[in-house]
C-alpha cells in the first residue's frame, strides 16, 4: 500500500461506501449533542419518522445556555429553558447519555469527551459546533456540522463527505519560556490566515507539538478552525496514552495494551505526501494577542497596533480600518499601553486544569487591578472545577479578586448570563474576537491564561516573560 | 428541500471579507428550536440600532435593495461558527442564491443542504458584479443552476463550476438522508464488523445511559 498520512488511514477505515463523482459515506464513531444545534435536528427526525440508529454512540451534554452562577437557582431565561427541556425529553425518547446541567461530569462538550475517554484515537467525532476539531489532539478524526447534518448523524450514523485536502503545520524547535499552546496556535493562524486552511484538514507535527501537553495539544487543535481547517489533528503518542489510561470509557488492562498497539499504527506513514506544508520556528515565538476582529488579526505582545496603511493588499487594508474602528485603538498604540475593562479565563480553547494552574501562579498574592470590572475564571468542567478546587486554586483566585465560577461556554459565546457590555474591552481566552461575540459592541483580545491573568493584575496587557511566575517551556 | 433551478432576482452587495456566522445571526438568537422565522434577525448587529430600528447605515436597509434574492459577498464568506441558522436567516431573508469568490467550508455545506445555493466567481467578476449593482437600481441577475451561469440582461454571461452530485440533490431537492438510506445494508455491515460499543468502566452522573 502507498504511504498514508494520518487523515488518510483514518478516512479509509470509515468508508461505508464510495462511488466515483459522489461523496463518500463515513461512519462516525461518536456523535456529541449539546442543547444549541439539535432540538430542529431531533424535530426533523421526528417529521419524517425516522429513530436515532445508535443512541450508544451519541453523547449529550448542556454546556451554551448553561448560567455559571449558582445552578441551584432557577434558569430566568425561558428560551434556554425550552432548549434544555427538548434537549432532555429528545435524549430521554431516544435512550441517549445526557450529561445535564446538574450532573457532576457536566462541562463543555469539547473539553469533557476527551476528559471522560469518549474521545479516542482513530475515531471519527462530529458535532453541531465548530470547535469539535479539539477532539483532534487524540488522533481523532473531528469536526464541527451543520444541524442538517447532526439530523443525518442521528439517523445513519454516517455522514456524506468528500476526502479532504491535507495540509501539514510543522512547528520546529523549543517553545521559548511564557509561550503556550495558544501562542503557537495565534501566530499560526496569523501567518495562513482565517482562510488559509480552507478545504483542508491540518496536522500538527514537529518537536513543538509534541513537546506539548495533551492539553496544549487540544488548544491547538481547537482553534484549526479559526484558521479555516475543519479539523486538525495530532498523531497519538506515549503522552496521548498517558492521558487516556484510567478514562472512564477507555479500555483497561488486556484491551487497553490491545488499543495502544492499533493507536500506535496512526501516524504518517515515511513518504506520504500531504497537499500543503506550513512550517514555523518555536524558538521565534513570543506571547501573541489579537488586536482585530478575526483570529488572523494577532500580533506579538512586545508589537503595536499595525497601521492599516502597512497593508500591501487594498482588502486587507480596508478589514484593518474597519477592524480598528469596531476596536476603537489607534495605529502604533503599543499592546502593552492597551487597558482591559474585563477579563475571561475559560472556554473550550483554555479552561483545563493546566490552564488554571498556569493563571492561578500569576495571580496568587496578587489581587485585579482596580479598574478592573470584572475577571472571570469559569472551569470547562465540573470535573475541573473539582480538581481546581482540591488543588487550591479556586482560594488563589478568589483572594486575588477573581469570580470563580461553575462549568460551562459562559462568556466565549454570551448565549448565557455572562455578555461583555458594549463598548468594553476584554482579555479573553477563548477562540473568537469576531465583533459582537461576546455581546453586542463588544471588544475581544484573544491570549492566553497566563496572559490573560497578568492582564488582570495589571489592568493592561503585559509581557508575561517578565514575571518569574511563568513557568519555563517543556 | 426546496429544490434551485433558475433564479432572477434583485442584487445586494455586501462588500466586505470574512462576513462570519457570528455577524449573521448573533448568539442570543440561537435559542430557538425551529428552523424558521430567522430572517429577521439576519445581520442583526449591523441592521439594527437599538429598539431594532433600521440603521440606515446598513447596505441591504437602503431602499434600493429591498426585495433583494441574490447577495454578493467577498473573500471566506460565512468563516466561524457551525450554526445553520446563518443560511436559514439568509433563506428566510429572501435570498436564494449568493456569488462569492470563496466560502467557509460548513457554512457552504450547510447551505447546500437549505437550498440556498453558493455560486463561486472570481475576484475580477465579482468585482464587475459589485460595480453593476452600484450603478444600476434595481440591477437584476439571473443564477441558472442547470446551466451553471450567471446573467444580466446587459450581456453578461459567467459560467461557474459546482460538484455534479451537490447540483443534482439541489436541482431535484433530494433529501439527504433518504440517499443515504438506500446504503442501509452497508451500514449495517460496516457496523457488524467494526463497531463496538463504548463501555463505562467507573460510574458516571449520567441520564438515560445504556450500561
Amino acid at each position: 500500500m502507498a504511504p498514508r498520512t494520518l487523515y488518510e488511514k483514518i478516512w479509509d477505515a470509515h468508508v461505508v461506501h464510495e462511488e466515483p463523482g459522489k461523496p463518500s459515506l463515513i461512519y462516525i464513531d461518536r456523535h456529541l449533542i449539546h442543547e444549541g444545534t439539535s432540538p430542529q435536528a431531533f424535530a426533523g427526525l421526528k417529521a419524517a419518522g425516522r429513530k436515532v440508529r445508535q443512541p450508544e454512540l451519541t453523547f449529550a451534554v448542556m454546556d451554551h445556555s448553561v448560567s455559571t452562577k449558582n445552578r441551584a437557582l432557577p434558569l430566568l431565561d425561558p428560551d434556554a429553558v425550552a432548549q434544555f427541556e427538548a434537549l432532555a425529553r429528545n435524549c430521554q425518547e431516544a435512550g441517549i447519555n445526557l450529561f445535564d446541567m446538574q450532573s457532576r461530569n457536566q462541562g463543555i462538550v469539547h473539553v469533557i469527551g476527551p476528559e471522560l475517554g469518549i474521545t479516542q484515537p482513530g475515531c471519527t467525532i462530529v458535532c453541531g459546533d465548530s470547535h469539535t476539531s479539539t477532539h483532534g489532539a487524540l488522533g481523532a478524526l473531528a469536526f464541527g456540522i451543520g444541524t442538517s447534518e447532526v439530523e443525518h448523524v442521528l439517523a445513519t450514523q454516517c455522514l456524506s463527505q468528500y476526502k479532504s485536502k491535507t495540509l501539514r503545520i510543522d512547528v520546529q524547535g523549543k517553545r521559548p519560556r511564557g509561550v503556550t499552546a495558544k501562542d503557537i496556535i495565534l501566530a499560526i493562524i496569523g501567518k495562513i490566515g482565517i482562510a488559509g486552511g480552507n478545504g483542508h484538514v491540518a496536522e500538527y507535527t514537529g518537536a513543538a507539538v509534541r513537546g506539548l501537553s495533551m492539553e496544549g495539544r487540544m488548544t491547538m487543535c481547537n482553534m484549526s478552525i479559526e484558521g479555516g481547517a475543519r479539523a486538525g489533528m495530532v498523531a497519538p503518542d506515549d503522552t496521548t496514552f498517558a492521558y487516556l489510561e484510567g478514562k472512564p470509557f477507555v479500555p483497561r488492562g488486556k484491551d487497553f495494551q490491545a488499543a495502544v498497539d492499533y493507536w500506535k499504527s496512526l501516524v504518517t506513514d515515511p513518504g506520504a505526501k500531504y497537499d500543503d506544508t506550513v512550517t514555523l520556528r518555536a524558538d521565534d515565538l513570543a506571547p501573541m494577542v489579537t488586536w482585530g476582529t478575526n483570529p488572523g488579526m494577532v500580533t506579538q505582545v512586545t508589537d503595536r497596533v499595525p497601521d492599516p496603511s502597512s497593508f500591501q493588499n487594498p482588502v486587507d487594508r480596508k478589514a484593518a480600518e474597519s477592524a480598528l474602528a469596531y476596536m476603537d485603538l489607534k495605529p502604533g498604540t503599543r499592546i502593552e499601553d492597551i487597558s482591559v475593562d474585563r477579563v475571561f479565563i475559560g472556554s473550550c480553547t483554555n479552561s483545563r486544569i493546566e490552564d488554571l494552574r498556569a493563571a492561578a501562579r500569576v495571580a496568587a498574592g496578587k489581587h485585579v487591578a482596580k479598574s478592573l470590572k470584572q475577571a472571570l475564571v469559569v472551569p470547562g468542567s465540573r470535573v475541573v472545577k473539582f480538581q481546581a478546587e482540591k488543588e487550591g486554586l479556586d482560594k488563589i483566585f478568589r483572594d486575588a479578586g477573581f469570580e470563580w465560577r461553575d462549568a460551562g461556554c459562559s462568556m466565549c459565546i454570551g448565549m448565557n448570563d455572562d455578555v461583555l457590555p458594549s463598548g468594553e474591552r476584554s482579555a479573553s481566552t477563548s477562540n473568537r474576537n469576531f465583533e459582537g461575540r461576546q455581546g453586542k459592541g463588544s471588544r475581544t483580545h484573544l491570549v492566553s491564561p497566563v496572559m490573560a491573568a497578568a492582564a488582570a493584575i495589571e489592568g493592561h496587557f503585559v509581557d508575561v516573560r517578565k514575571l518569574s511566575t511563568v513557568d519555563g517551556a517543556e | 428541500m426546496k429544490p434551485f433551478t433558475k433564479h432572477t432576482g434583485v442584487v445586494a452587495p455586501l462588500d466586505r471579507v470574512n462576513v462570519d456566522t457570528d455577524q449573521m445571526v448573533p448568539k442570543q438568537f440561537l435559542k430557538l428550536l425551529t428552523r424558521e422565522g430567522y430572517g429577521r434577525v439576519l445581520f442583526y448587529d449591523w441592521r439594527y440600532l437599538p429598539g431594532e430600528k433600521p440603521n440606515p447605515q446598513f447596505i441591504l436597509n437602503q431602499p434600493r435593495y429591498k426585495g433583494a434574492s441574490v447577495l454578493l459577498g467577498r473573500a471566506n464568506f460565512g468563516c466561524g461558527s457551525s450554526r445553520e441558522h446563518a443560511p436559514w436567516a439568509i433563506l428566510d431573508y429572501g435570498f436564494r442564491a449568493i456569488l462569492a469568490p470563496s466560502y467557509a467550508d460548513i457554512f457552504y455545506n450547510n447551505s447546500f443542504k437549505n437550498g440556498l445555493l453558493p455560486v463561486t466567481l472570481t475576484n475580477e467578476q465579482m468585482d464587475e458584479l459589485f460595480k453593476r449593482t452600484e450603478q444600476n437600481e434595481g440591477y437584476r441577475v439571473t443564477v441558472d443552476l442547470e446551466q451553471q451561469i450567471v446573467t444580466d440582461d446587459k450581456g453578461l454571461r459567467y459560467s461557474f463550476t459546482v460538484d455534479p452530485f451537490r447540483r443534482e440533490c439541489l436541482l431535484k431537492g433530494l433529501d439527504d438522508i433518504g440517499l443515504t438510506l438506500v446504503h442501509e445494508p452497508e451500514i449495517a455491515a460496516y457496523e457488524k464488523k467494526n463497531v463496538r460499543i463504548p463501555v463505562m468502566h467507573e460510574a458516571l452522573d449520567v441520564k438515560f445511559h445504556h450500561n
